[in-house]
């Protein structure tokens, strides 16, 4: 019954986008609750659909909720139509998205409340000048999201996905202007969040060409866009039919590989990576948004949405998904060892969002569906709540730079307890969120890379070994922030008095974060897999073989304890690090003895200077190589058509004033002089021409009629010969 | 009824003529420009539903000509010359209809916004405002050559005005109006060649433009290499001057920023659209064979101009100079349409088995047409907001602004709408257009598509990087401290575009539905059987 109303679930949130910006703006208060009940709204239909597919089992994998009754454009003798799709990992999205937005609006209402000290001294507490429009933008931002997940068609997925890059570049810029009399940031900060919003929008609008691109091959080769019709036993079969549009490649391996690239570019993997960590300049609410239930899993959800279609250019023989578990795979190590020399709290979580994207896209990429999804879905509730609890120490010291903090759970212990929580998770430790779905990446990787029955295969050996080794570098890191952070003494005396324990309406949503990211993990243990048996038993609309599923044996429980070691492992590094020895107030950091790694680290390998746009703390920034290549083609390009295209129309212009004053002379000297006493008719002929250059149009219109005259006589004059 | 639609703002500017007073021509001519505006909105809704209309119930012309336009909507012919067998024919169908309807929305909205902002010689501004239009609308109704070319020619003088006597003193006006002037009128010159051969060389001579293609493939004109050809090129210029086409776009530039508001709104808005029209309304159906063989040529053209115009846009410093390239961007997506659907041969078209390719061709006008729309509705709205900016600073330099979100928010938010509008974010009226013709060009002009994609990327840089981040982010100046933001007048002027820029983009059927029903006609008579 619900799933018919499954179009009003992203209603919601957009109509309150609608009413905030149209209506409400002014009123700071009002727009929140009117966001926060667009929200609350939408998350009540998305459970009744989410129970009632929950009650549908995995039958719903092939026969999902559908339908598709609007005409949005007709084309020749069809049309292209939207509407819903529900499938078990849609309607497990379901569940998430909404949840997360949720937590996330209520705790925007106290963030965005900013606190300075007044000139007599007292501390201030005053809304942000934009409350409202953040609201507005967030609810766009969710509502685009909804939209996404239900999207039965991939035209109608694609432009709720390019909604959400404008809200990402809205409100990663939130801070990019300011009026004159504002003072809750200042002009370093207008200034990174300006380009990091420019940077942001132009890198994934790169993937977005290319998965529009990979799109309408799609339209063409298969014929429709529509979920349910492309994944039907012709449907993909329709690719294989045409010529194979460059030598070897086929379409399929083809078309996959460009979609791919819109996730590449929308989930920070490399080398489109480098927007993500910019991306930190937005309010710390948006970083949770685009980092857990947004952006970054909508590129995630694109692959697990065609992945019919990965698997079968993997049944023909393509390398689609090969080229998903390398290239996922290689990021979750690489941005994971970035992440160890950031001092940035939220620049920390940012490559780790990053690295765990590189683990869903490897096990989608090896075949193991359901870990992968699974972790998308673990994964929003942690890193949500590790960045709301960031972002709260964040609010409380007044500081990102962690190497100014320190001991801070004495003055924040609920904000620490949470934290603590989603750091757990993101380790991998057990019972938390990310143990349960990583140690089933990791099994995965294990068994069908090493005690596959088809042989061993290199490719997930490697995945493997990038994964685990990633791993302990992110228990690392984390625990590095941990201990920085948390634990030691303060380093910085007086951001330490300015800390405090977070209000209730900030620390509510961190519980329920908490709670959710404890007990998530138990919806797929090896012992009870029951989301492996909703998202996977039954397949995909399109795919109906079931994933492969092993029950609990030997080698899970050495995963388990594998994956366990590694964790452990990574924290007690850190904690020789970073605990044993607390970092001092002015000490620099250990691992700056490593020299030039260090400095390879922290700048990220320079790639912002290849092919990026390197954005500095003081708010300038540097275009790299191959933007500065744009910029000076657009300038070669500018001063070829003044100087070459313009100058040869306004050399014929010339030349025919030339010609109409040696007319004139002529007239004037040769004429005049032979035909004495016809002057009134040269002076007709030379006034004529002299029209040329003084624009009296009527006569150019004569012109014009009398040349095409003399023209349709020569034309005449050919036919009759 | 397409004649008042057509002649009633040329009445109008006569009416002007004989008005007393700057305040009573002004109310008058925005009230008389929305009777035009009345009656194509109710001729664009009505006359699907009333099947009488279909037929020529207003013709007194020969039975040839009737039978010849079964297919345009509120027909009417009259003999007008008829020794040289000339009529006063006029008809519509789903694709010219949107492009009037435009028409007569953005001159109200032009005048609406004028009556504000001109205050020197203002019986003539309204007037020859008025008659522009006429000569416009005139373009997109009829259906005899002869008369398309008068029409061509009539909206070409009052334009040449506007630039020339109410354009910004340090832009050179007269130097742009005249380029612009001869340019378009070169290009006519083709034009009127090649429309004087097609008189010649049909059986019986004529200059109706239905009965031209339906006797097309029997006739001299069409069947003699050399002067489909030769005719053909005389149209293209014509055409490709007026889109403009790279590499005839230089005068648009100079003439778009000595403008003055309003005039750039209806060049870009409007004028430029003739020559895309001229592409469907006669290239196509009129010469299929001949476009064929240049499609892959004029397709590249194409590519060019939306690759290098994104680029020339991204150097520039004027905020006016930087939209007119734009527009050179943009239209270069029309022309890729038109000339992918043109790159389908005779087989495609006919052959149901191949059916894909009747609906990709079909899908590739269509995103052409629309495109032609919004980017008159997006381009228009850009222009008006130029023109406001530059009405309260008076500079254009880009250099200049910053930080106006925070000091003039409505203006900043309806600037950042259309700015996404134009470079084409979905959910916005820019992307349906662009996405149709990039899918309906790649089954036919795939190498050429694949380049054009990267003008998007390119598309975007340059209004984020240029336009918003130049105007509205950044810290805000000493120096605009005082800048009004925008007065319910200008707000007025700017709300119904931004409504058909959201509209169009949510839910762009009501539109498309109107466009295709004549866009699989015209495909069907590009066939030769």
């Amino acid at each position: 019954m619900v799933q018919n109303f499954t179009l009003l679930i992203p209603l919601f949130p957009l109509l309150a986008f609608a009413i905030i910006a149209l209506l409400t703006r002014s009123r700071n208060r009002l727009s929140a609750w009117i966001a926060i009940l667009g929200v609350i709204l939408a998350l009540a239909l998305s459970l009744g659909v989410f129970l009632e597919a929950l009650a549908e089992g995995a039958e719903l994998a092939v026969n999902p909720f559908y339908g598709a009754p609007i005409v949005w454009y007709p084309y020749g003798t069809a049309t292209v139509n939207f509407g819903w799709l529900v499938d078990p990992m849609g309607s497990a999205m379901l569940f998430m998205v909404p949840t997360v937005c949720l937590m996330i609006f209520i705790y925007s209402v106290a963030y965005m409340r900013h606190s300075h000290t007044g000139k007599d001294g007292h501390t201030i507490h005053e809304d942000d000048p934009r409350y409202a429009r953040f609201f507005a933008l967030i609810s766009l931002f969710t509502g685009s999201m909804l939209l996404l997940v239900i999207s039965s068609n991939l035209l109608q997925f694609f432009i709720a996905w390019e909604i959400m890059g404008f809200c990402s570049y809205a409100l990663i810029g939130f801070w990019s202007f300011r009026g004159l009399k504002e003072h809750h940031i200042d002009d370093a900060q207008v200034g990174r969040a300006r380009a990091a919003s420019i940077k942001a929008f132009l890198t994934t609008r790169v993937g977005d060409v290319l998965l529009m691109t990979g799109m309408i091959l799609l339209f063409i080769t298969v014929g429709t866009l529509d979920f349910t019709q492309m994944f039907s036993p012709d449907g993909l079969n329709n690719m294989l039919l045409g010529e194979p549009p460059i030598g070897a490649l086929q379409w399929p391996t083809l078309i996959a590989l460009l979609i791919f690239g819109g996730t590449v570019a929308k989930s920070a993997q490399f080398p489109l990576h480098i927007w993500l960590p910019d991306a930190m300049e937005g309010p710390t609410p948006v970083s949770a948004l685009i980092h857990a239930a947004t952006m970054v899993s909508a590129g995630i959800f694109l692959v697990i949405r065609m992945y019919p279609l990965f698997v079968f250019d993997s049944q023909t023989g393509g390398f689609s998904m090969q080229t998903v578990a390398l290239i996922g795979g290689f990021t979750a190590i690489f941005a994971a060892v970035l992440g160890l020399a950031q001092n940035d709290i939220k620049r920390v979580l940012a490559f780790s969002t990053v690295s765990q994207l590189g683990y869903m896209l490897a096990a989608l990429g090896i075949g193991a569906f359901v870990a992968g999804s699974f972790h998308l879905i673990t994964h929003a509730f942690f890193k949500a709540l590790l960045f709301l609890a960031a972002g709260a120490v964040i609010h409380a010291v007044g500081t990102n730079d962690m190497l100014k903090m320190g001991g801070l759970w004495r003055k924040m212990p609920i904000t620490f307890l949470t934290f603590l929580i989603g750091a757990l998770a993101l380790m991998g430790i057990f019972p938390f969120a990310g143990f349960w779905s990583k140690d089933e990446i990791l099994l995965e990787a294990l068994r069908l890379g090493f005690f596959s029955e088809s042989g061993a295969a290199p490719l997930v050996q490697f995945v493997f070994i990038s994964l685990a080794t990633a791993a302990f570098i992110t228990a690392l890191y984390t625990g590095r922030q941990l201990f920085l952070t948390f634990f030691g003494k303060p380093r910085d005396q007086h951001f330490y008095d300015h800390a405090h324990e977070s209000p209730v309406t900030i620390w509510v949503p961190l519980a329920i974060l908490a709670l959710f990211t404890t007990v998530i993990g138990f919806w797929n243990t090896p012992f009870a897999p029951a989301f492996t048996g909703y998202v996977g038993e039954a397949g995909l609309v399109g795919l109906p073989v079931p994933f492969e599923h092993h029950a609990f044996d030997q080698l899970a429980l050495i995963s388990i304890f594998v994956s366990l070691g590694i964790a452990f492992g990574g924290l007690f590094v850190a904690y020789f690090i970073y605990g044993f020895r607390p970092v001092g107030a002015g000490q620099p950091d250990p691992l700056e003895r490593l020299g030039i790694i260090y400095r390879a680290l922290a700048s990220k390998f320079w790639l912002d200077e290849l092919y990026g746009y390197k954005i500095n703390l003081d708010g300038t920034a540097r275009a790299g190589l191959l933007v500065r290549f744009v910029g000076l083609l657009s300038r070669f390009s500018y001063w070829f058509d003044r100087t070459i295209v313009d100058g040869l129309v306004n050399l014929v212009g010339w030349f025919g004033r030339i010609m109409a004053r040696l007319w004139g002379w002529f007239d004037k000297h040769v004429i005049d002089a032979i035909v004495n006493g016809s002057g009134s008719v040269t002076g007709e002929i030379a006034g004529w021409w002299r029209t040329m250059q003084t624009g009296n149009v009527q006569n150019y219109a004569l012109i014009a009629v009398a040349g095409a005259m003399a023209f349709a006589i020569l034309f005449l004059l050919r036919s009759f010969t | 009824m397409l004649s008042a639609i057509t002649f009633l703002p040329l009445l109008g500017a006569i009416i002007i003529l004989f008005l007393p007073n700057d305040n009573a021509i002004k109310r008058f001519a925005i009230l008389w420009s929305i009777i035009p505006l009345a009656l194509a909105t109710v001729a664009w809704v009505v006359f699907p539903t009333w099947p009488e209309f279909t037929m020529m119930n207003g013709s007194w012309c020969s039975p040839e000509i009737n039978a010849a336009s079964l297919e345009y909507y509120l027909g009417e012919c009259i003999p007008w010359i008829p020794a040289l067998g000339i009529q006063y024919h006029v008809g519509i169908d789903g694709i010219s209809m949107p492009l009037i309807w435009l028409t007569t929305l953005l001159t109200t909205l032009s005048l609406f916004y004028s009556a504000r902002n001109i205050s020197t010689r203002v019986k003539e501004f309204f007037a020859l405002f008025l008659l522009l239009e006429t000569g416009m609308l005139g373009v997109f109704v009829s259906l005899d050559l002869f008369l398309f070319y008068i029409f061509w020619e009539i909206g070409l003088v009052p334009m040449y005005f506007l630039i020339g006597i109410w354009g910004h003193e340090q832009d050179r006006p007269q130097y742009a109006a005249i380029k612009f002037f001869l340019y378009t009128l070169a290009g006519s010159v083709f034009m009127l060649l090649a429309i004087i051969a097609l008189y010649l060389f049909s059986t019986p001579n004529t200059f109706d433009i239905p009965l031209l293609t339906a006797t097309r493939d029997n006739s001299v004109w069409a069947k003699d290499v050399l002067i489909s050809t030769a005719a053909f090129i005389g149209f293209f210029l014509a055409f490709a001057i007026k889109m403009p086409l790279f590499p005839f776009h230089t005068w648009l530039p100079d003439a778009h920023t000595a403008a003055p508001t309003a005039g750039s709104v209806v060049l870009a808005g409007i004028l430029l659209k003739l020559g895309g029209y001229g592409f469907i309304r006669i290239l196509l159906p009129m010469f299929p064979g001949t476009f064929n063989s240049f499609a892959i040529g004029i397709g590249a053209l194409a590519v060019i101009s939306i690759v290098y115009g994104s680029l020339v846009a991204m150097a520039q410093t004027d905020f006016k100079r930087l939209v007119a390239y734009s527009s050179v961007n943009h239209m270069g997506f029309v022309v890729l349409g038109f000339a992918a659907a043109a790159a389908l041969t005779n087989e495609q078209l006919i052959n149901p088995e191949l059916g894909n390719y009747f609906n990709s061709g079909a899908t590739a006008i269509n995103g052409a047409v629309l495109a032609m729309f919004t980017h008159g509705v997006i381009t228009g709205g850009l222009f008006f907001l130029v023109g406001m900016l530059y009405e309260r600073t008076h500079t254009r330099e880009l250099a200049q602004f910053g930080g106006f979100m925070a000091t003039v928010p409505i203006y900043g938010g309806l600037l950042l709408l259309t700015a996404f509008a134009s470079l084409g974010l979905p959910g916005l009226a820019g992307f349906v257009g662009e996405f149709l013709v990039l899918r309906g060009s790649y089954t036919t002009l795939t190498l050429l598509t694949f380049i054009a994609v990267i003008g998007v990327i390119f598309t975007a840089a340059y209004f984020l990087w240029r336009v918003v981040q130049k105007v509205l982010l950044g810290k805000a100046d000493e120096k605009w401290v005082n800048l009004p933001d925008l007065r319910g007048y200008e707000v007025l002027t700017l709300v119904p575009l931004a409504v058909l820029m959201i509209v169009i983009g949510i839910y762009p059927n009501w539109i498309l539905d109107t466009i295709n029903a004549a866009t699989e006609v015209i495909l069907k008579t590009m066939a030769s059987v």
